[in-house]
């Protein structure tokens, strides 16, 4: 197998065939910010902000997918990528309506950790406020689109890794959306296997499992009623009301 | 079929053409159809019938004769005249008049010499006017399988791309790759299996230059094809044509059933061993299905998104086998380079960029339609010459070259010569060949919202930059038209502008803020004009400030 090598941020490194600029930069330990890309799921190539700048070429490229070549010189950490990471950040934080103090994954969020990242303070594009709908009808799990960035690991993963294809995307542009089966409630979904990998790859809190999030809880009075009821009289039966 | 069947054919037909002494050709396109030529048709067949001039005049529908915005337009061969805005009393009159009694109809003659016709150069067009769209017979008659037949008994695979690349043809699709290149690639792969495609998903507004070619000559794309088939070792080929061509694909439907019927489509053409067939498939209303990525997804049954290349299709593309994938005027270009010859083709144009090229010019303009002209020629002899220039009364401010994807080209700019490295210093590019004058009623701002607005909804949604960057470009330009934007929200277009062309992941984003920038390049005053005076200090919005702007009361 030969060796390629090649240089990333003037450092020099070896590539085996095949290797993407990301990977090489990974094993590396150099930061590229991803979102679309996950280890073990085919390279999507559509968040860019993993675009990285080559000597010798005017355009930009996707470290996801661009195979380095014996000799290249590749940046990845220029003024002007960086400035076009942050740009694709606040475009992604106007897009949806990403309310973090309300979210189940508060804290251990990867979009909110890219904004960190590139230093987003304030988003200078107008939200766009989209109305979108959360579907809460499967018994284990919830789909919020409103915290989706339509990153398609959920529709990789289950097409690539669980053969289920439940996901897809309906709509084009800025009315994309993840859609389960022929756009039919999740929970009605003959294809879903609920084995709940879409939910772990979520970057986001778009998919979560069901009972962690924020005012989900709660509270079973009729109880006390059996209990009354049974030390009173002391007939131990549940009402069919009750047992619910 | 062999090539003594398909000469005899030839003769056969001349000669059946020849008994009569005029041919009466009706454009049979959809700009004709739809400003009523089908009336002009039964008038000008009821008319022959009744004047007893069936056994001397034919009647035939023909392909896009140019002048669209004349139409209905009709064609008498013999002695060479062409009728604009015939209406059933015109056409009865040409009969009566010209056919019968020798005399033209003077009111509705076109002048042959205008400069309309006399600056084009026809090699894709060359049969619109000559032959009926709907007979092979005629094809063949004008030499229309020939150079399938050259290729197939006289040349090796390896011959036909040379001479492709000799002649120098580019991709007519907009991006100008050497067709004989990417032919080559895909011959030197290896694979079980290759496919030919054929991009007819023309989708930039104001753009028919492919659906003429294959409502008015399709034999000629399907020729093509199968030469390219030939070169590079493919039995198969698809053409993907838009559902909003319903006209164009009856005409390539009923062209590949005669091309089957005459051997010259399936198994064993010309007594060879090459074996191809062509099927259509047909786009479902998606302009990013144009991108070669997304129509290839699409003739898949997928859904239409665009992938990043490398891979490119000539190494993988339908089902990861190597794929051709040209323009239809690309194929269109390929049967007469092979029968006139390479140096033939490379002489026309100019050497960058060879042969010619068709546009369709439309808006402001008094002659709308469909011309080709050699590569190289000055932009204004386009404008001017041919399309007349701009309405009385305006003058002409910008011509919008390449479709959504294009850019505006300003007056000071008319000399340019139109090729595929030349646009694109001025910020437009070739395109497919959608050519759109805008005269001085326009406001340029107004323009660059239309062409965003239509990269907007155009946007499949699968990259960031594009997806939520086109909704954004839209929305500041229409706060700019309303009188609502302030110099901070054009430096943020700009700057969005930039981003969104450098970072998206196919050619629809790439493009799609072309319109934006070449209009604030060259008409910059008229975006200023509109902007609300912002407070001082706050101009301009860079890495270093990027503090919020806080308006003083």
């Amino acid at each position: 197998m030969s060796v390629i090598t090649f240089t990333i941020d003037g450092e020099q490194y070896s590539a085996k065939e095949g290797d993407t600029i990301l990977q090489v930069a990974r094993d590396n330990k150099i930061p590229i910010p991803t979102l679309c890309y996950l280890e073990g799921l085919s390279t999507f190539g559509a968040c860019r902000l993993c675009v990285v700048e080559i000597e010798g070429s005017q355009k930009l490229f996707p470290a996801c997918t661009t195979k380095p070549t014996e000799s290249m010189i590749v940046h990845t950490n220029t003024v002007k990528l960086k400035k076009y990471r942050k740009m694709i950040v606040e475009l992604l934080a106007s897009e949806g309506n990403h309310q973090c103090a309300v979210c189940v994954v508060n804290g251990h969020c990867e979009l909110q950790d890219l904004a960190y990242e590139v230093e987003l303070d304030h988003v200078r594009f107008p939200y766009l406020f989209p109305k979108k709908s959360l579907d809460a009808t499967h018994k284990d799990f919830v789909i919020d689109r409103n915290r989706c960035v339509l990153c398609t690991r959920c529709v990789r993963v289950c097409h690539e890794v669980e053969a289920a294809h439940v996901w897809d995307i309906a709509g084009r542009g800025i009315d994309c959306e993840i859609i389960a089966d022929l756009n039919q409630p999740w929970g009605t979904s003959p294809s879903c296997t609920s084995c709940g990998k879409c939910v772990r790859v979520c970057p986001t809190g778009a998919l979560f499992d069901k009972g962690a999030a924020v005012g989900e809880m709660q509270k079973e009075s009729g109880f006390i009623k059996f209990i009354v009821n049974a030390r009173n009289k002391h007939e131990w039966v549940r009402t069919a009301h009750e047992e619910e | 079929m062999t090539v003594e069947d398909l000469r005899e054919l030839a003769e056969k037909e001349q000669a059946r053409q020849a008994e009569y002494e005029h041919r009466i050709l009706y454009c049979s396109s959809a700009g004709c159809v739809s400003s009523g030529c089908d009336a002009v048709k039964n008038e000008l067949k009821k008319a022959i019938g009744e004047l007893g001039l069936s056994k001397k005049c034919e009647m035939i529908g023909t392909g896009c004769l140019g002048l669209c915005g004349e139409g209905p337009l009709v064609f008498v061969h013999s002695d060479p005249t062409l009728y604009q805005h015939v209406d059933a009393t015109v056409a009865r009159r040409i009969v009566e008049e010209h056919i019968g009694q020798g005399k033209k109809v003077k009111e509705n003659e076109i002048d042959l010499n205008d400069p309309f016709f006399a600056s084009q150069k026809k090699i894709v067009l060359e049969n619109m006017g000559k032959i009926n769209a709907e007979s092979i017979e005629e094809y063949i008659a004008a030499d229309g399988y020939e150079a399938l037949a050259k290729a197939l008994t006289e040349m090796v695979p390896e011959e036909v791309i040379s001479e492709i690349r000799k002649a120098g043809l580019r991709g007519r699709g907009g991006a100008g790759y050497p067709t004989g290149l990417k032919w080559d690639i895909v011959r030197k792969g290896v694979a079980d299996q290759k496919y030919i495609v054929c991009n007819a998903d023309e989708g930039d507004p104001g753009a028919f230059m492919d659906r003429s070619v294959l409502e008015g000559d399709p034999h000629r794309v399907l020729e093509g094809m199968a030469i390219a088939g030939y070169a590079v070792g493919a039995n198969q080929g698809f053409i993907y044509v838009r559902a909003e061509y319903p006209l164009a694909i009856d005409r390539l439907k009923t062209a590949i059933k005669q091309a089957e019927r005459f051997g010259l489509l399936g198994n064993g053409i010309f007594e060879s061993h090459f074996n191809f067939r062509i099927d259509i498939r047909i786009g479902a209303g998606a302009f990013v299905c144009g991108e070669e990525t997304a129509l290839l997804r699409s003739v898949m049954g997928r859904r239409g998104r665009p992938k990043v290349r490398p891979p490119y299709p000539s190494e993988k593309g339908l089902w990861d086998k190597p794929t051709v994938i040209n323009n239809v005027e690309t194929y269109a270009n390929v049967a007469p380079i092979l029968r006139n010859g390479s140096g033939w083709f490379a002489a026309i144009g100019t050497q960058k960029s060879p042969g010619t090229k068709v546009f369709a010019i439309a808006g402001n303009v008094k002659r709308p339609g469909l011309i080709e002209v050699p590569m190289g020629i000055a932009l204004r002899k386009i404008v001017f010459d041919i399309g007349g220039g701009t309405p009385e009364g305006t003058t002409f401010k910008a011509a919008q070259a390449g479709g959504p994807s294009g850019g505006c080209i300003p007056t000071e700019h008319l000399d340019i010569p139109v090729d595929y490295e030349s646009l694109q210093t001025v910020g437009a590019m070739m395109g497919s060949g959608g050519m759109i004058v805008i005269d001085n009623t326009s406001n340029m701002v107004e323009v660059a919202k239309y062409f965003s607005e239509f990269c907007m909804d155009e946007s499949c949604g699968k990259c960031i930059p594009c997806r939520v960057g086109t909704k954004h470009i839209y929305m500041m330009l229409d706060k700019i038209v309303k009188g609502e934007a302030t110099e901070n929200d054009f430096e943020l277009l700009k700057e969005l502008c930039v981003m969104v062309k450098e970072t998206s992941l196919c050619g629809l984003g790439q493009s799609a803020p072309n319109g934006v920038l070449s209009t604030v390049r060259f008409f910059k005053d008229e975006y200023l004009s509109k902007l609300k005076k912002s407070s001082e200090g706050n101009t301009h919005l860079n890495e270093s400030s990027s503090v919020p702007v806080v308006k003083e009361a």
